[in-house]
């Protein structure tokens, strides 16, 4: 199938063409075209981006910013202006209030970590939601338990979001809240959350937003100033590009004053035995040599998303997510998990009867690559009171008849099951 | 039979499958034969960790009071609420039920590679796997001498 939009600068939406574009598409699993479908889990690479790290490595690998050299400068300028290609994505105001972090998971654990250090006291609250990937929970539950704070929730209503009004309600009988940390999209769910508006309650009463943004960057216009958030993580991996390289934005003000993370080369400005002066932003919170070759294809990873209407792809994943879900309902005994109006192209389901393992074995022996288990949320499948789901999710490059196929090996296993 | 004979007679029943369905359907159907564990023994103390479906197994020295020289063998009962995972522990307790400790802890899971089955091996799921076996030769080391 196609699905044209007319658009002038931006490439028409043409799935063979953008299928062609992912090399591993190409690929059998069990002797079966592979069908993936765990795209939340990390995302598939476009030939694009394969290349510009493989270039990186071929023709100008060098350390950044203290050599002298040509392949250096070459190697500082690429970092550099990914950097600036970033920034320029979710329209931050400063390139230096980006900072490379190996993923969400480290940027969480920054934030965590140094603004637990900046802000919390004996008895202050953290917010989080009840829907967080462990990620947005871990680094919260260390920080609170090093400064004797407390971590608070807001509770999850049965069709997988958090009520505006609810979670409103819920930051106004906090006293002493310093921080929100909520995701932007839910991983297991797919739900889109209202985070502008929430944000917006939060700031009036002085609390720091930090959004999980991992499920985000590949599927919404992220504007981290439009949002008003102070801080914003995301992955390169989710989004077309390398594992091991990741972006925590901040506002400058907030990072200006934040004390560093991890100690290092690259992060200082003067090293005395007694005590050492940090450098300027970003650098402040790089410490060690970064993943170049991730950043370059980071960079590279956006422009490709950039050369799209992402309204377009958007439009076609919610196309995907509404054909699965209408089919999958066809299956007896099936309950979707997460039934948000606002949701990305992610869809999580139980079967009575059927261990979501089991289907996923079964699955996978069909070709058909589905993420099973608690997705890193156990307190969400608490909230629901499952072990675990099976989560289809989608990306621009998936078709109907793949959904198709999904639907058809879905049957098959669960006929062999009951 | 020795254990290499039932590992043998596994990977002979295996072959006749020449699809992943029959295997699977086998592998199922096996686990429908497993030795139950008693309620009273499927507790959190008996679960293996390290598998996405819940595994419980349980074990114990058949004729404990066998006279000095008579070589004990181990039972094992298990559950799994997976059937696949069920499946897998079924085809464990088949080679390795009955067995003296010893033999128990020479054991390896090579074999499910020679039935098919390879994709359960990889550390990404065998941890479920080489869970299982190792929490069979832990009882067997405890049965042991």
């Amino acid at each position: 199938m196609s699905t044209e939009v007319d658009t002038v600068e931006k490439q028409r939406y043409d799935i063979a063409a953008i299928r062609a574009q992912f090399p591993i598409l190409k690929e059998q699993v069990h002797g079966r075209p592979l069908v993936y479908f765990d795209n939340a889990a990390t995302s598939q690479k476009p030939r694009r981006v394969i290349k510009a790290e493989s270039a990186y490595y071929a023709t100008i690998n060098a350390n950044v910013h203290r050599g002298v050299h040509t392949l250096s400068t070459l190697a500082t300028e690429a970092q550099e202006g990914a950097r600036e290609v970033i920034r320029r994505h979710i329209n931050a105001q400063h390139a230096h209030e980006l900072i490379f972090t190996s993923g969400t998971t480290a940027a969480i654990n920054l934030a965590a970590s140094s603004l637990g250090q900046l802000l919390l006291q004996p008895g202050d609250e953290v917010l989080i939601s009840g829907m967080e990937h462990h990620s947005n929970i871990v680094p919260w539950q260390l920080a609170c338990e090093r400064h004797g704070a407390v971590l608070k929730v807001i509770p999850i209503t049965d069709s997988g979001e958090w009520d505006l009004r609810a979670a409103n309600e819920t930051i106004s009988q906090l006293a002493n809240c310093r921080m929100l940390a909520v995701a932007h999209v839910s991983n297991t769910l797919g739900t889109i959350n209202p985070v502008k508006e929430l944000i917006a309650g939060a700031k009036e009463r002085g609390i720091v937003t930090v959004i999980d943004g991992a499920q985000a960057i590949a599927h919404l216009d992220v504007d981290v100033q439009d949002l008003g958030c102070d801080l914003y993580a995301f992955s390169g991996h989710k989004a077309y590009a390398s594992t091991g390289i990741g972006v925590l934005y901040g506002r400058e003000e907030l990072l200006e004053r934040m004390p560093p993370w991890q100690g290092g080369g690259e992060m200082i400005d003067q090293v005395t035995l007694e005590k050492s002066t940090w450098a300027k932003l970003p650098f402040k919170f790089e410490a060690g040599t970064p993943h170049i070759a991730g950043i370059i294809g980071m960079g590279e990873a956006i422009r490709w998303m950039e050369d799209y209407d992402k309204a377009a792809m958007a439009k076609h994943e919610h196309l995907l997510l509404e054909h699965a879900t209408q089919e999958l309902l066809t299956i007896d005994g099936l309950r979707i998990i997460g039934t948000a109006k606002e949701k990305v192209g992610v869809i999580s389901f139980v079967i009575e009867g059927v261990h979501h393992y089991d289907l996923g074995t079964l699955l996978d022996q069909q070709g058909i690559a589905v993420r099973t288990g608690h997705h890193c949320t156990q307190p969400l499948m608490e909230r629901f009171g499952i072990s675990g789901t099976t989560r289809a999710s989608f990306a621009p490059f998936n078709t109907i008849e793949e959904v198709d196929a999904m639907i058809a090996a879905a049957k098959k296993a669960v006929k062999m099951l009951r | 039979m020795t254990l290499d004979q039932a590992q043998q007679e596994l990977i002979d029943e295996f072959a006749l499958f020449t699809d992943w369905q029959d295997r699977y359907e086998h592998l199922i159907e096996l686990g429908r034969d497993l030795p139950l564990i008693t309620p009273e023994h499927k507790v959190e103390g008996n679960l293996v960790r390290g598998c996405q479906s819940r595994v419980w197994l349980h074990a114990q020295p058949l004729s404990p009071s066998a006279p000095l020289g008579v070589a004990r063998v181990v039972r094992f009962t298990a559950d799994s609420d997976a059937m696949i995972t069920k499946g897998i522990v079924a085809l464990l307790v088949r080679v390795y039920n009955d067995r003296t400790p010893d033999e128990i802890l020479s054991g390896s899971t090579d074999f499910i590679d020679k039935i098919g089955l390879r994709e359960h091996l990889s550390p990404n799921r065998a941890n479920g796997l080489s869970a299982m076996l190792d929490q069979m030769k832990r009882y067997a080391l405890a049965f042991s001498g």
